[in-house]
């Protein structure tokens, strides 16, 4: 009996011990090839709904756990994810032919039906729906083709094809524990939808804690095989101190992190260990002069004396320490309407000179508003405008507010002056004047960001023309003239594009997946 | 009896300050920024923000906003947060933990250095060693917490490789009828207090150390204490058992209500080290326009002053016998 027990005994010890090198060996070996990614934003995804908000967060969440039918490369392109590869059949219709071979993370296959079902959700989005709004509808053809159907001509199927984030509609379907609509999107409320997520994207979600951390682990039946991305775990943490996130990279602590403030690039160049990537952005910001509240806006030659005194270039190397491009006009270097003959223009005489023209050589007093955390260096931007200003006799009063209360005074178009950047949604040059610049109209939503109130009907008619043009090289010309025209007219203040930086440790090999619209694709990764 | 009363009439006047403290926060609701823009994507249209704003009841008046969080308050419901969309109770119960925790080590840290200090400083006060304590002292009240901070960071993390620039690091859950996440359980957690916890100290020891010295030095020169001594009893007795007894009086009153203010300075720690407490989510609470929250966030803070302030005044009572509890 008793030499019976300690044979059991034995047998078990000796499981045990085998259990133990078993387990022990596949740790070591799932060690050799697993890499795990430390990451700090500025912030965490303030839902797991891609829906929910129209902002670069939820944007970069849904690159890491959906993807998109296509996607922007770094030189502006557009390369095939979901959509394997498309065609236009007609002026109004658009093919997408989908990958066959796709999953989503609950095991259910992604068809055209899923498709679909995310389409008409976006449509429902009180943030997406503004983008689809050229859309008439989805078809399935077949189950792994769909055709997008315009209102009108329209040229920007493919931009706003890189917003459809396939959702796995059969997830998705049905009523959560309180019997609501498991696709309901709202932000009041928790839904389903903001707490859950099935995509097709290289991670799922296995732990979060919002405000606190997310962790996202690779989703091993993941379709994108050529991918080399090797990260197998990442860790997000949201750091919103800048000098805090700077220090948790220098010390080891996380591996990759952006924003990065401009006050430190200058020693994490110089640092060998590190690696840092800038880019030249394309949110432009500019100050509009508000025409209704202030009479002597309404002179064209009071505006453009107001754009020669300010030296823009000078705010860009002094204040911006060289972490932005000088601007003459919202569109970029790379977008269509970017019209290269329009150049930086400070010239104090100038200015002087065209004061003096307009009977304003003794100038006058204005207030001007621009908020203190919103964009990089605003307050400091907005002081030294008010400075160069008092050099053609114009006072200005200023007031800088944080972003939440500036908006609200914004929109109630409190000041004279008010600074406004713009970073546009479509990747186009037509949507910068959309929403700064037409007339403002509150039935179309048009200038609803025109806080200057300028009017020009000409620029009006070739935007909105623009808009219908699916020949690129017609539409460039279209859209270049905007931009001459309000170069003319001094429509606005220009100031610069900000730049954007990431930084990581030498090992991380972020240059290849960073691009300027700010959506790193960490899927595709590779860690050395 | 006495006691019962007293915590009664305590109890009476904390439901009065709350209810002035939640009628300031609904009145100043507007100047705080409208929370819808911060919901919503830049590009979205006037009419869609204007759908929200009507959801969420922001277009309603005043006093129908007032009655309403009244209402729901008195069932124990103080509304929901926009940005975390869970009862506030409960936002606040996830981050009141990181704070309580940080708080008691920075007390604990206080205590244990400045009454060895200040009652060597008071006993010695001209040796040469402590006249360099009283300098770092006066140097240490003057430098703001945030700069200890990142000085702390800079210094440890990112030049020795010591301890962590960052939150809170491994936690482990304790279910206390909600779920407490403690740092004290594990090693990483500890590690990661360590630094925030100095940071947040570095205020209220340097007034704590002047503090007990001042008043050992005052009762130090008492009659009683020269007969004590005059008795040939023991001199650390003397100054442990009669002294000391005798300065803790004051020092009490003031160490509860500025542990009652760490928890308020705080905001500052917290957010240069991402620590998930109530400080930071109260600051991203004001960034966000997250009024539901900012308005339960000051309410709290108002009990827990209430509350400290109620227990000093019954902790005197025991230190000595001859205050009496009452209210003026």
């Amino acid at each position: 009996m008793e030499k019976n027990t300690k044979k059991t005994n034995a047998k078990a010890l000796l499981l045990r011990l085998s259990v133990v090198l078993l387990l022990s060996v596949s740790l070591l070996s799932s060690l050799a090839w697993s890499k795990t990614l430390k990451l700090a934003y500025d912030a965490d995804p303030i839902s797991l709904d891609p829906h929910e908000q129209l902002s670069g967060g939820i944007l970069q969440y849904s690159h890491m756990v959906f993807d998109p039918l296509l996607r922007w490369t770094q030189d502006l392109k557009f390369e095939a994810r979901l959509a394997e590869r498309w065609q236009r059949i007609d002026p109004l219709t658009m093919r997408f032919y989908l990958r066959r071979d796709v999953t989503f993370h609950s095991g259910n296959p992604m068809t055209a039906k899923d498709v679909k079902w995310t389409f008409n959700r976006l449509k429902e989005s009180p943030d997406f729906k503004g983008i689809f709004v050229n859309f008439e509808d989805l078809k399935i053809i077949d189950d792994y083709t769909i055709d997008l159907k315009t209102k009108a001509r329209y040229p920007l199927v493919l931009h706003t094809a890189t917003y459809i984030f396939p959702m796995d509609s059969k997830f998705y379907s049905g009523k959560d524990s309180q019997g609501r609509d498991k696709g309901m999107v709202a932000k009041e409320a928790n839904t389903y939808a903001s707490r859950n997520a099935s995509g097709t994207g290289p991670f799922t979600i296995t732990a979060r804690q919002q405000g606190v951390k997310v962790v996202f682990t690779r989703f091993s039946g993941y379709w994108d095989k050529a991918s080399k991305g090797n990260v197998s775990e990442v860790i997000l943490t949201p750091i919103a101190e800048n000098s805090t996130r700077v220090a948790a990279l220098l010390s080891g602590d996380v591996d990759f992190i952006a924003p990065v403030p401009p006050t430190d690039l200058a020693k994490l160049r110089k640092n060998r260990k590190l690696s840092l990537v800038e880019l030249a952005g394309t949110r432009i910001i500019t100050f509009q002069l508000n025409q209704n509240r202030k009479n002597e806006f309404k002179d064209k030659r009071v505006r453009q004396a107001i754009v020669y005194a300010v030296n823009n270039k000078a705010i860009v190397s002094k204040i911006m320490k060289g972490f932005a491009s000088v601007a003459a006009q919202q569109s970029p270097p790379g977008y269509l309407g970017h019209n290269s003959n329009l150049e930086p223009r400070f010239n104090l005489n100038k200015a002087k000179a065209l004061m003096k023209e307009a009977g304003y050589a003794e100038g006058f007093s204005v207030t001007m508003m621009a908020p203190n955390n919103r964009y990089v260096n605003d307050e400091k931007i907005a002081e030294a405008v008010a400075s160069m200003l008092a050099k053609i006799n114009i006072k200005v009063s200023l007031k800088t507010v944080p972003k939440a209360q500036y908006w609200p005074a914004f929109d109630k178009r409190e000041a004279d002056i008010m600074m406004i950047g713009w970073h546009s949604d479509t990747e186009d040059s037509a949507n910068f004047t959309e929403f700064l610049l037409m007339t403002p109209d509150k039935e179309t939503g048009y200038g609803q960001y025109n806080s200057g109130n300028y009017s020009n009907p000409k620029v009006d008619e070739l935007v909105l023309r623009s808009s219908t043009i699916v020949d690129e090289a017609e539409r460039k010309k279209v859209l270049q003239e905007v931009e001459t025209l309000l170069f003319n007219d001094a429509a606005f203040i220009p100031l610069h594009w900000q730049n954007l930086a990431w930084a990581s440790k030498r090992n991380v090999m972020i240059k290849p997946i960073l691009n300027v619209q700010n959506f790193p694709y960490i899927g595709d990764l590779v860690i050395k | 009896m006495e006691i019962g009363s007293f915590i009664l009439r305590r109890f009476g006047q904390a439901v009065v300050v709350m209810l002035i403290i939640s009628l300031i926060g609904f009145f100043i609701q507007d100047s705080l920024g409208d929370p819808v823009r911060q919901l919503v994507g830049d590009s979205v249209s006037t009419a869609e923000q204007e759908i929200l704003r009507e959801k969420l009841g922001l277009n309603d008046s005043f006093v129908v906003q007032y009655t309403r969080f009244i209402k729901n308050a008195v069932q124990g419901d103080l509304g929901n947060s926009y940005f975390f969309k869970e009862p506030v109770v409960s936002v606040i119960l996830q981050h009141l933990p990181a704070t309580l925790e940080l708080t008691l080590a920075a007390s604990f840290l206080v205590i244990f250095i400045s009454f060895p200090l200040g009652i060597l400083a008071a006993v010695f006060p001209f040796h040469p060693l402590m006249r360099l304590v009283m300098t770092l002292s006066a140097i240490g009240i003057s430098i703001p917490v945030f700069l200890t901070a990142i000085f702390l960071i800079y210094i440890f993390p990112v030049n020795l490789g010591l301890f962590y620039s960052f939150g809170r690091g491994e936690v482990v859950d304790l279910d206390v009828g909600f779920i407490w996440q403690t740092s004290f359980l594990s090693i990483d957690g500890f590690l990661h207090i360590i630094l925030p916890a100095t940071a947040l100290s570095s205020i209220m020891l340097p007034l704590f150390i002047r503090l007990v010295r001042s008043e050992m030095r005052e009762v130090l020169e008492q009659e009683y204490i020269r007969f004590a001594y005059a008795r040939g009893i023991n001199k650390w007795r003397i100054l442990f058992s009669h002294a000391l007894k005798n300065a803790m009086l004051p020092i009490l009153s003031v160490g509860g209500v500025q542990f009652a203010t760490m928890i308020s300075y705080t905001i500052l720690t917290e957010s240069v080290f991402q620590w998930p407490g109530m400080g930071f989510m109260f600051l991203e609470a004001v960034n966000r326009s997250d009024i539901p929250l900012i308005v339960s966030y000051i309410i709290f803070v108002g009990l827990i002053f209430v509350t400290t302030n109620t227990l000093v005044d019954m902790l005197y009572t025991f230190v000595n016998p001859n205050v009496k509890l009452k209210d003026q």
